[in-house]
């Protein structure tokens, strides 16, 4: 049997669907900024290495 | 939940097809308020400084690590919570999620919550919280709470480890002072959850849960309630003359714990009787006390943290 288009489940998942998508981008967001926090952090160690 | 529905595309929509919030309801909100807020303030408290956005991330995988105990919690009780009042709307036994899920989804975020802690912060941190969820989930939930009265005295332990983890996350270790952070939750739970048991007192019984009003009765619960909120006060008193205390947090440990023995004592006296008359009215008052004594006691903890960096912190500059 071919899903419709528009199926039933379709609207019935949407507030999840639309729940885990947002979830997963701020997932992203996050992993983003930790990543840029501890890449510069870490210049910020060996500039403080290399002055001593 | 089920896919049936694509099978024949006459079936009705399930109307117990679990929504968000109902995932959201899983992880314990309420409870999630106390740890990020207490692991904030361990966090905060401490000496070492933490970039701003790891502090938030750091809070944030405590939460969901704190949360997907709660999870798993729901799923190996989702038996009694069906039979108790208070916990019968449970996503599970509202027939919401199923317990296959609610495992699922525990378990996930208990690996997602430590992994992520221990890569943001330090794996002394992650190895904290670890621990914690399996105090929480294999101590307390699974052995402790339907085998012995104590249950809530030793599981209480699981609840007051997040300041000890908002510590690590900063420092990359433990601390005197968040032991004592630890201790002040710890020795505050049973006064708490027994005050709850009195007022709740058919749900436990129903439910076949050991609590203490069950085993020893109301009379010795009451007595119970007294000498550990004494042990308390003396603690939380105590504490002030710590690293972490200061004048501003011993105002308002003294004052708090003066309300909190007063009630204790109003408690120990109570007739049971009387108490039925008026619906447990003290007791109800003592249970909402205990939760403004908690987050007061932090907030001080944390005000004398900010005090401290601004140069007026602590005794030292009196």
């Amino acid at each position: 049997m071919a899903l419709s288009r528009q199926h039933e489940i379709h609207t019935r998942r949407l507030g999840r669907n639309i729940g885990v998508g947002l979830l997963l981008v701020a997932l992203i967001i996050l992993m983003l900024g930790l990543t840029v926090v501890k890449v510069t952090q870490g210049d910020q160690e060996i500039n403080t290495q290399e002055t001593e | 939940m089920t896919d049936a529905s694509l099978q024949n595309p006459t079936a009705p929509a399930l109307e117990n097809e679990a929504q968000m919030g109902d995932f959201w309801a899983l992880l314990k909100p309420r409870v999630m308020t106390l740890v990020v807020f207490t692991a904030a303030v361990g966090l905060l408290a401490a000496p070492d400084p933490v970039h701003p956005f790891v502090a938030f991330c750091a809070i944030l995988f405590i939460a969901v690590g704190g949360g997907a105990s709660g999870a798993l919690n729901m799923w190996w009780d989702a038996d009694i919570d069906a039979i108790m009042k208070r916990t019968s709307r449970r996503p599970i036994p509202a027939g919401k999620v199923s317990e296959g899920e609610a495992l699922a989804f525990g378990m996930a975020l208990s690996g997602f919550s430590v992994v992520l802690l221990g890569l943001a912060s330090n794996w002394v941190a992650a190895g904290l919280l670890a621990f914690t969820i399996f105090f929480y989930v294999a101590i307390y939930t699974m052995w402790l709470k339907r085998w012995t009265p104590q249950n809530i005295v030793i599981g209480g332990a699981a609840g007051a480890f997040p300041p000890m983890i908002g510590w690590a996350v900063a420092t990359g270790g433990i601390g005197i002072e968040s032991v004592l952070m630890f201790c002040l939750t710890f020795m505050w739970t049973p006064p708490h959850f027994w005050a709850l048991a009195l007022f709740m007192r058919k749900d436990y019984d129903n439910a076949g849960v050991p609590m203490l009003t069950v085993t020893h009765g109301r009379p010795s619960t009451r007595r119970h309630i007294l000498v550990y909120t004494l042990l308390l006060a003396a603690l939380a008193v105590a504490t002030a003359f710590t690293q972490i205390g200061g004048p501003f947090y011993l105002a308002v440990a003294v004052v708090l714990n003066v309300m909190f023995i007063k009630g204790a004592v109003e408690i120990w006296r109570r007739d049971e009787d009387i108490a039925e008359t008026d619906n447990y009215l003290v007791e109800r008052k003592f249970f909402k006390l205990s939760l403004l004594y908690l987050f007061a006691h932090f907030g001080a903890i944390l005000f004398e943290a900010v005090l401290t960096k601004l140069g007026y912190g602590g005794w030292a500059w009196l």
